[in-house]
């Protein structure tokens, strides 16, 4: 028996971790086109705000791979999945033979097609590499002004480090507010303040239509609204799709991302996908681990799903924390929605109910307990009996029935 | 693995729980100093509840697939592999609040000036026996293997 992975954040990890749990012995084969190992994207942001050193980027130790008895093959890139052969084709022309393949492969920044957009100065920020072009472009060319396209969680991570940078940052969002798909107006408008109030630029409604350059460097953002913006650099952050590429001309069934069951299994046997280029999409860190970590015990035999997942988001700006989850936002009638708002205190808590069940919460200033709150919505548990509750400052387990409360503290079984 | 149980029936609600657990996370480990601010105060990795008549404390339950882990963006959160015990370290966690958005137990605080998690208990590894349940008075934390 032999696993091969292609691709090497958190999904891939887990599920070498789930894989080593029953079988120590059959080769794990782990392709990555990066030259950085197990490394935490979210914590690129931290890297470029020097609020961490490289060394701490790594969330396992430097040996996971070897005690795990993982054969690495670094910066080379899967391009072909040979099916009925059952093997990979990597871009060195050599072919990786597997018995149970696990694509891992994440997902790609959507690039905007405008003019100028080849210029230099003009970065994504997904990975490692990214920050260090960055920060290289920051210092050659002695970068004063910087534009970040798009408000979504991304550009926001950026923006935060470019800031601590010293630097001016102007945010462009084509939706009406910052964070649109996971806040709500009154809730984006407490971090757009906080932004402004840090010197930072937002112009929400409006795109970029070109880029105008000036000795192959970007100079000036030209907008669909009409006015020009000068800039030194350009962070393009509209939104990530599922790295699908190497998929494309196989069997194995594509929408957005690659179609996978409740067992990360696809269409073809054998063949698993997890995390980021999985479908359905939920592109947060917490969601490839889950996927990640079933996908390999699905591949050594264990029969597991995954759990019921939502959306969630745990954001900080200007020291402002937020943790919202669900539907934030719901369009339907029939939903109850529940707000406690202090402007002065920067505190913000709504919690969306629909049929007796929590739906969706945002949690701004205090975020103390979140977690009680997104079991609610995954566990469908009835709120009703404790409603009332729900929004007061010390809600906790007590508010809870106390039968389930028992069950959920001491597990089934062991109630006492 | 060890594993602390929390008996509300039996819990009076005199929180010596929380002091205790507070002391023993300190540098001198002097109650008269911690409380009287010559010793730093950490917040009590412990949390206790309290309604009516009703109250109990409860701390990590050392889940055995533990959310907290599987989201830790920096893996400050990680299991020892002797004890199966959900550990911190504190030097690698950087306040991303990830734990807080999916522990259903509510029991890890964020301390929002030092952008570090405060509140992760860790069954007293340096005390050799949680103080928690050592100081209560009746019974209502004991330990079970």
């Amino acid at each position: 028996m032999k696993y091969v992975i292609i691709g090497n954040s958190i999904a891939a990890t887990n599920a070498i971790k789930s894989i080593r749990e029953f079988d120590k012995e059959n080769k794990i084969i782990l392709i990555s086109d990066e030259e950085y190992i197990n490394y935490s994207r979210p914590l690129i942001s931290y890297l470029l705000a020097k609020k961490i050193t490289k060394e701490k980027i790594n969330y396992l130790s430097t040996d996971f791979y070897e005690k795990n008895k993982v054969d690495l093959i670094l910066k080379k890139k899967a391009v072909k999945i040979l099916i009925n052969e059952k093997s990979i084709l990597l871009n060195d022309n050599t072919k990786i033979n597997y018995d149970k393949l696990l694509l891992t492969t994440g997902g790609t920044p959507i690039i905007p097609q405008i003019k100028g957009i080849n210029t230099n100065g003009i970065f994504n920020f997904t990975k490692i590499s990214d920050v260090e072009k960055i920060e290289k472009y920051i210092k050659e060319n002695n970068v004063k002004k910087v534009s970040v396209i798009g408000a979504g969680l991304i550009g926001l991570k950026a923006t935060e480090a470019l800031l601590e940078l010293k630097l001016k940052v102007t945010i462009i969002e084509l939706s009406d507010r910052i964070l649109a798909s996971t806040l709500d107006k009154k809730a984006s408008a407490i971090f757009e303040n906080e932004l402004r109030k840090n010197g930072c630029e937002i112009i929400t409604n409006t795109t970029v239509k070109e880029i105008i350059t000036e000795n192959n460097k970007v100079k000036e953002l030209s907008l669909i609204n009409g006015t020009r913006k000068k800039t030194d650099m350009i962070i393009i952050a509209i939104g990530v799709k599922p790295n699908i590429e190497l998929v494309k001309e196989t069997e194995i069934k594509i929408n957005r991302g690659i179609l996978v069951n409740s067992k990360m299994e696809t269409n073809i046997e054998n063949i698993y996908a997890a995390g980021d280029c999985a479908e359905p999409t939920i592109a947060i860190w917490p969601v490839a681990a889950q996927q990640g970590k079933i996908a390999g015990y699905n591949i050594i035999g264990q029969n597991r799903e995954i759990k019921n997942i939502v959306p969630m988001n745990s954001v900080e700006l200007c020291g402002i924390p937020s943790i919202s989850a669900g539907n934030t936002v719901p369009n339907n009638s029939d939903c109850e929605i529940l707000v406690l708002y202090n402007e002065e205190k920067k505190i913000y808590k709504k919690i969306i109910i629909q049929n007796n069940r929590i739906i969706g919460f945002i949690m701004i200033g205090n975020i103390s307990r979140a977690g009680i709150y997104t079991m609610l919505i995954t566990d469908k548990i009835n709120i009703n009996e404790f409603k009332d509750s729900l929004l007061n400052e010390n809600f906790g387990l007590i508010n809870l029935p106390k039968e389930f409360r028992k069950h959920l503290v001491t597990g089934a079984g062991i109630e006492v | 693995m060890k594993k602390i149980i929390s008996k509300e029936e039996y819990c009076i609600g005199c929180r010596l729980c929380e002091i205790h657990c507070t002391v023993a996370h300190t540098k001198t480990k002097n109650i008269l100093k911690v409380f009287k601010g010559k010793d730093t105060k950490p917040l009590p990795k412990i949390k206790f509840e309290e309604k009516g008549f009703i109250s109990f404390s409860l701390q990590c339950r050392h889940c055995e697939e533990a959310n907290c882990i599987e989201a830790c963006i920096t893996g400050a959160l990680y299991r020892d592999e002797k004890t199966g015990t959900v550990l911190w370290d504190e030097n690698k966690c950087v306040g991303c609040w990830m734990c807080i958005m999916l522990c259903p137990f509510g029991v890890i605080e964020p301390d929002l000036q030092k952008k570090k998690i405060s509140s992760k208990c860790d069954l007293c590894i340096n005390e050799g026996f949680p103080v928690c349940v050592k100081n209560c008075p009746n019974e209502a934390l004991v330990i079970e293997e």
